[in-house]
C-alpha cells in the first residue's frame, strides 16, 4: 500500500487540477440547500397541503427578497477571508437608498429633496449611492489597514454612524415618488441578475486573479503575506472598498423595489449576510471561503425564511430556529475542515 | 487494560515495575489521505535509555511520537506501558499515563506568561477556585532552579527568543514527571551551549530511570546521548541499534538506502562584483553599525549566538523591518528598502527563520504556497493569474527540490516540516533571486536533503546568485560559505575568509 504515496521524485508528474480527487465543498452545502427544499416540500404536504416548491410565484419572491442580502454577502465574504469583518454593510444599505432616492425623484414632484434635481437621468443616483458606498468603504479600509483598529470594532462604528447619516439625512421622511426609471432597477429579476452577476464576477475574481490569491493570503498569515510581497495594507483598503460598494449598490436596488428610500432600510441585513457567507462555508477565522458557497448559503437563507413563511410559523421561532442553523452551518464546517487536515 | 488514572496512581506511589521496558509499540498503522504514514511499525524504549529515531522527512517518526503522545490516534496497533496494554485516546490520557512531549512546531501560547504555559490546566488554585500566582511563580523558579535555566516565569512568551521558548517547552514537560519523554528535534533552534545544557538535563533525567526518545537529523547528537537508534523510512521501521554498534554511514544508509558520499557539496564558484553594500546599518535596539559587501556568486554566511541580531539583520534588509539609519546600495545605487516589495523589485529574495510563523500559509495548498512570491512580478496578465504557466513552474521545483506531496493542491499543513520549507525556497526559487537571504535555510531538514539543498545553494551561487546565509550549524557554515560573519549582540564582531575560519574562532568572536 506503500504506492500509495508518491515517494518517488523521479517519476514524473503531470500538474493535475483542483478538485478532481475530492469534492469541492460546495457539494455538501449545496446537498443541504437540497435536503432543505424536500423538508419544507415534505412538511408542507402534511401540515398547509400544498406543494411548497412547485410554486413559481413563491420560488422568485425567495430568490428576489434574498438578493440584496446575496449583494451584502460577495462583499462581507471577502473580507472575512482576510479575517476581518464588516458590520456596517446593513447600515450603508440604509443610507445610500437615502442618498440615491434623493436623487432619483420624479420630475415635477412639489416636495422633493432636492427641487432643482428632479427628473434625473438614472444614472446619476446610481452613481450617487454607489460613490457613498465606496467612501463608506474606504474609510473602514484605511482605518483597518493603517491603525491597528480590529476591524469588528473599526466596522461596528461606522455601523453606528452611517444609520445616522440615514436618520439625519431627511430628518426621518421617507423619500418617494421616485422615477419609473430608477425603480425599473429593482423591479422584476433585476435584483437577482445584478446579485448573480455581481457574484460572478467576484467568484472569478477570488479563483482566478492575483488579487484573489493575495486575499486568501492575508487571510492565511498577514505577517507572510508582506514577506511574500504583498503590499497588505493597500490591499485590505482595496477589499473593504469593493465591499462598501456592494453595499452601496445593494442599497440602491432596496430603494429601487421598494421605490423608495427610509432610513430604517437594511436594519439587521449586515447579520443575514454574514450568516450567509458562514453557512456557505467562509471561515470567520480567515483564509478559507468561496463565492459559490455563499451564494448558496444566500438561497438557504432565502428557503429558510421563505419555508416558514409558508408553513405560518411565527416569526420569533423563525428567528429562533434561524440562529440554530447559522451555528449548525459552522459546527458542520469545522468539522470538515478538521477532516481536511491529517488526524 | 491500564487506564489513564490507575496508571498515574501507581506511578505518583514511585513503585518501580517490573517491566524492563517502558514502552513497547506493536504493529501500528496510521494511513492519511493519500499517504501511508506508518506501516506495520513497532518500537521498544527501555528504563533509563535515551533511544533516537532518525529518519528523512516524512518517514514516519513524528507521526509515530505524535500517535504515542495522543495527539493521533492510529488506525491499527497496540501499546504497552510497563509490560501493561494501555489504550490513547487523547493528549490528556498519555499525559496522565506518564508521557510527555516537546513539540519540533513550539506550542506555547504566545500572549501568556512562561509560567502560564507551564502550568496550565495544573495552576495552584486558592480556597476560591482562584489562581495563586505567586505559588505558581515559586514553582517555576523552583522547576527553573533544577534545571537550570534562566528565564522570567513572568515573560510573556511572545517576547522571547525561539530558544528561550524551546527552553520553556522542555521544562514544561519535565515538570510533568512523566515517565517517557518524547522530542522531537528539541535543539533545532539551541546554540551549541544550550545543547549541552539540554544534555545535561537529558543525563540527569536518565539517572532518575526516565525513557527518552529523542527524534533528531544531527548525527553528532545521537552519537553523543543516544542509547539505541532506531531507523524509519517511507513509514516502515528499517533497523534498531545500541549507538555504540553503527557507524554514521551505516545510519545513513539505513536512512535513504543508498551511500552518500558528501554531505556539503560546495561547488567552486566564480565570485564577481559586489552586488549587495551594506554600510553603517542599523535598526534601533536590535543592532547597529553593520556593514558589509556581498558579491555575485559569493555564499556569505552569518554566525552567531541566538539573540545575536543576525534575523533582524536580515529583515531589516530586506524590508520587512526598516532600518532606522545606515544605507542598503544594490549594483551601486542606494535603495530605500521600506517594504519587502521593493526589495523583491531589486531583486532580493528571503527565506525567514520560523516558517510557521512567517513563511507558510498553513490553511492553504501547495500550490499557492509556491506561487505568491513569483505573482509579484509576473505570471499575471491583466489580473488574472497564468494558472497552466505557474503550475507547470510549481511542478518543475516539486521535482527539482524532491518536495514529497501527493500533489500540487494538497493542504500544505499535511507536509512534513522540512518538506514544507523545500516548498518555501522553491517559492523563492521562482522569482529568479540575484540576491538571496537564507536564516536557517536547512532548519528541521532531514540529510538527505540537507545535501540536496546545500548542493542547490552552490549551484545558485554557480550561476551568479549572491547568497546570504544565517545558520547557527556550524559544519553548514564553516563547509558552504566563502567568508563568514560573526555577530554578537547586535554587532558586526568579525569577518572570516574560508580558509582561515575554524570552530574556535567563530566561537571566540560571537562570544565576545
Amino acid at each position: 500500500m506503500a504506492n500509495l504515496r508518491a515517494s518517488d521524485a523521479t517519476a514524473t508528474a503531470e500538474p493535475r487540477s483542483a478538485g478532481r480527487r475530492r469534492l469541492p465543498p460546495e457539494v455538501s452545502i449545496f446537498g443541504v440547500m437540497i435536503g432543505m427544499m424536500l423538508l419544507f416540500e415534505a412538511l408542507g404536504w402534511i401540515f398547509v397541503g400544498q406543494s411548497f416548491i412547485a410554486n413559481p410565484l413563491r420560488l422568485k419572491i425567495m430568490i428576489l427578497q434574498e438578493s440584496v442580502i446575496g449583494i451584502l454577502a460577495v462583499g462581507v465574504t471577502q473580507a472575512i477571508i482576510t479575517a476581518g469583518i464588516d458590520l456596517s454593510s446593513g447600515s450603508v444599505v440604509g443610507m445610500t437608498a437615502m442618498v440615491a432616492a434623493s436623487f432619483a425623484q420624479s420630475a415635477g414632484f412639489t416636495h422633493a429633496i432636492y427641487p432643482s434635481l428632479t427628473g434625473l437621468n438614472p444614472v446619476i443616483p446610481v452613481a450617487v449611492g454607489l460613490l457613498c458606498g465606496l467612501a463608506v468603504g474606504l474609510i473602514n479600509g484605511g482605518l483597518i489597514a493603517y491603525t491597528r483598529i480590529p476591524p469588528f470594532i473599526a466596522t461596528l462604528g461606522m455601523m453606528v454612524s452611517a444609520r445616522g447619516v440615514a436618520d439625519w439625512y431627511t430628518d426621518g421622511q421617507p423619500v418617494s415618488n421616485l422615477e419609473e426609471s430608477f425603480a425599473a432597477i429593482g423591479s422584476g429579476w433585476w435584483p437577482v441578475i445584478i446579485f448573480l452577476a455581481v457574484a460572478g464576477v467576484f467568484h472569478v475574481a477570488l479563483r482566478y486573479t492575483r488579487y484573489g490569491k493575495f486575499t486568501y493570503a492575508i487571510g492565511a498569515n498577514p505577517l507572510a503575506a508582506r514577506v511574500s510581497g504583498i503590499n497588505v495594507e493597500r490591499h485590505l483598503v482595496v477589499v473593504y472598498t469593493f465591499a462598501g460598494l456592494l453595499s452601496g449598490l445593494a442599497g440602491v436596488v432596496t430603494s429601487a423595489r421598494a421605490i423608495t428610500g427610509q432610513a430604517g432600510m437594511g436594519v439587521g441585513f449586515e447579520l443575514d449576510a454574514i450568516a450567509a457567507a458562514v453557512i456557505g462555508g467562509t471561515s470567520l477565522a480567515g483564509g478559507v471561503g468561496r463565492m459559490t458557497g455563499t451564494v448558496i448559503g444566500t438561497v438557504i437563507l432565502g428557503v429558510l425564511t421563505s419555508g416558514f413563511t409558508f408553513l405560518n410559523v411565527d416569526a420569533h421561532y423563525q428567528e429562533i430556529i434561524k440562529g440554530g442553523v447559522i451555528v449548525a452551518a459552522v459546527i458542520v464546517d469545522q468539522y470538515r475542515l478538521r477532516k481536511r487536515r491529517k488526524a | 487494560m491500564l487506564t489513564p488514572s490507575t496508571a498515574e496512581i501507581v506511578r505518583r506511589s514511585g513503585a518501580v515495575p517490573g517491566s524492563q521496558y517502558l514502552l513497547e509499540v506493536e504493529q501500528v498503522r496510521k494511513a492519511f489521505p493519500g499517504v501511508l504514514a506508518l506501516d506495520d511499525v513497532s518500537f521498544r524504549l527501555e528504563r533509563g535509555h535515551v533511544h533516537a529515531l532518525m529518519g528523512e522527512n516524512g518517514a514516519g517518526k513524528s507521526t509515530l511520537m505524535k500517535i504515542i503522545a495522543g495527539i493521533y490516534s492510529p488506525d491499527a496497533g497496540s501499546f504497552r506501558l510497563k509490560g501493561q496494554e494501555i489504550r490513547l485516546t487523547s493528549p490528556l490520557d498519555a499525559l496522565r499515563y506518564g508521557i510527555a512531549m516537546i513539540h519540533q512546531e513550539l506550542n506555547l501560547m504566545n500572549f501568556m506568561t512562561v509560567a502560564e504555559n507551564i502550568w496550565i490546566r495544573r495552576e495552584p488554585l486558592n480556597g476560591f477556585g482562584l489562581v495563586r500566582h505567586d505559588e505558581m511563580r515559586r514553582r517555576t523558579l523552583a522547576l527553573f532552579e533544577r534545571l537550570d535555566i534562566r528565564i522570567d516565569p513572568d515573560a510573556e512568551v511572545r517576547d522571547l527568543s525561539v530558544a528561550n521558548r524551546q527552553m520553556v517547552e522542555i521544562a514544561k514537560a519535565v515538570s510533568y514527571d512523566s515517565e517517557i519523554l518524547i522530542m522531537d528535534e528539541p535543539t533545532s533552534a539551541l546554540t551549541e551551549k544550550e545543547v549541552a545544557h539540554l544534555f545535561r538535563i537529558i543525563r540527569a533525567l536518565k539517572a532518575e530511570g526516565k525513557g527518552i526518545i529523542y527524534i533528531t537529523h544531527k548525527m553528532s547528537e545521537l552519537f553523543e546521548i543516544a542509547d539505541e537508534v532506531s531507523v524509519f523510512r517511507d513509514g516502515r521501521f528499517v533497523g534498531e541499534h545500541r549507538a555504540g554498534d553503527v557507524t554514521r554511514d551505516d545510519i545513513i544508509r539505513l536512512m535513504v538506502g543508498r551511500e552518500i558520499t558528501q554531505m556539503f557539496p560546495k561547488l567552486p564558484a566564480k565570485i564577481g562584483d559586489v552586488v549587495l553594500s551594506i554600510k553603517n546599518l542599523s535598526l534601533e535596539g536590535r543592532f547597529r553599525d553593520v556593514s558589509f559587501d556581498l558579491r555575485r556568486g559569493e555564499i556569505l554566511g552569518v554566525a552567531g549566538l541566538v539573540g545575536s541580531g543576525r534575523s533582524n539583520v536580515a529583515e531589516t534588509i530586506f524590508g520587512v523591518t526598516p532600518a532606522t539609519s545606515g544605507t542598503i546600495a544594490i549594483d551601486g545605487r542606494a535603495i530605500d528598502v521600506r517594504h519587502p516589495s521593493v526589495a523583491m523589485d531589486a531583486g532580493m529574495a528571503f527565506l525567514t527563520e520560523d516558517r510557521k510563523e512567517s513563511g507558510l500559509f498553513l490553511l492553504l495548498d501547495v500550490l499557492a504556497n509556491m506561487q505568491v512570491a513569483a505573482l509579484h512580478s509576473g505570471h499575471v496578465r491583466a489580473g488574472f493569474v497564468a494558472e497552466g504557466e505557474i503550475a507547470r513552474l510549481c511542478n518543475e521545483q516539486r521535482e527539482r527540490l524532491r518536495v514529497r506531496t501527493p500533489d500540487l493542491d494538497e493542504p500544505i499543513i499535511n507536509l512534513s516540516g522540512g518538506n514544507q520549507q523545500k516548498v518555501l525556497i522553491a517559492r523563492w526559487l521562482l522569482t529568479h533571486p540575484r540576491i538571496l537571504i537564507l536564516d536557517e535555510p536547512t532548519r528541521g531538514i532531514d540529510v538527505g536533503a540537507k545535501a540536496e539543498i546545500h548542493r542547490l545553494i552552490s549551484e545558485l551561487a554557480g550561476q551568479g546568485v549572491a547568497v546570504l546565509m544565517i545558520s547557527s550549524e556550524m559544519p553548514e557554515v564553516l563547509g558552504m560559505s566563502d567568508r563568514i560573519l560573526v555577530m554578537h549582540e547586535g554587532r558586526l564582531t568579525g569577518v572570516v575568509d574560508r580558509q582561515d575560519a575554524t570552530q574556535v574562532k567563530i566561537m571566540e568572536l560571537a562570544s565576545q
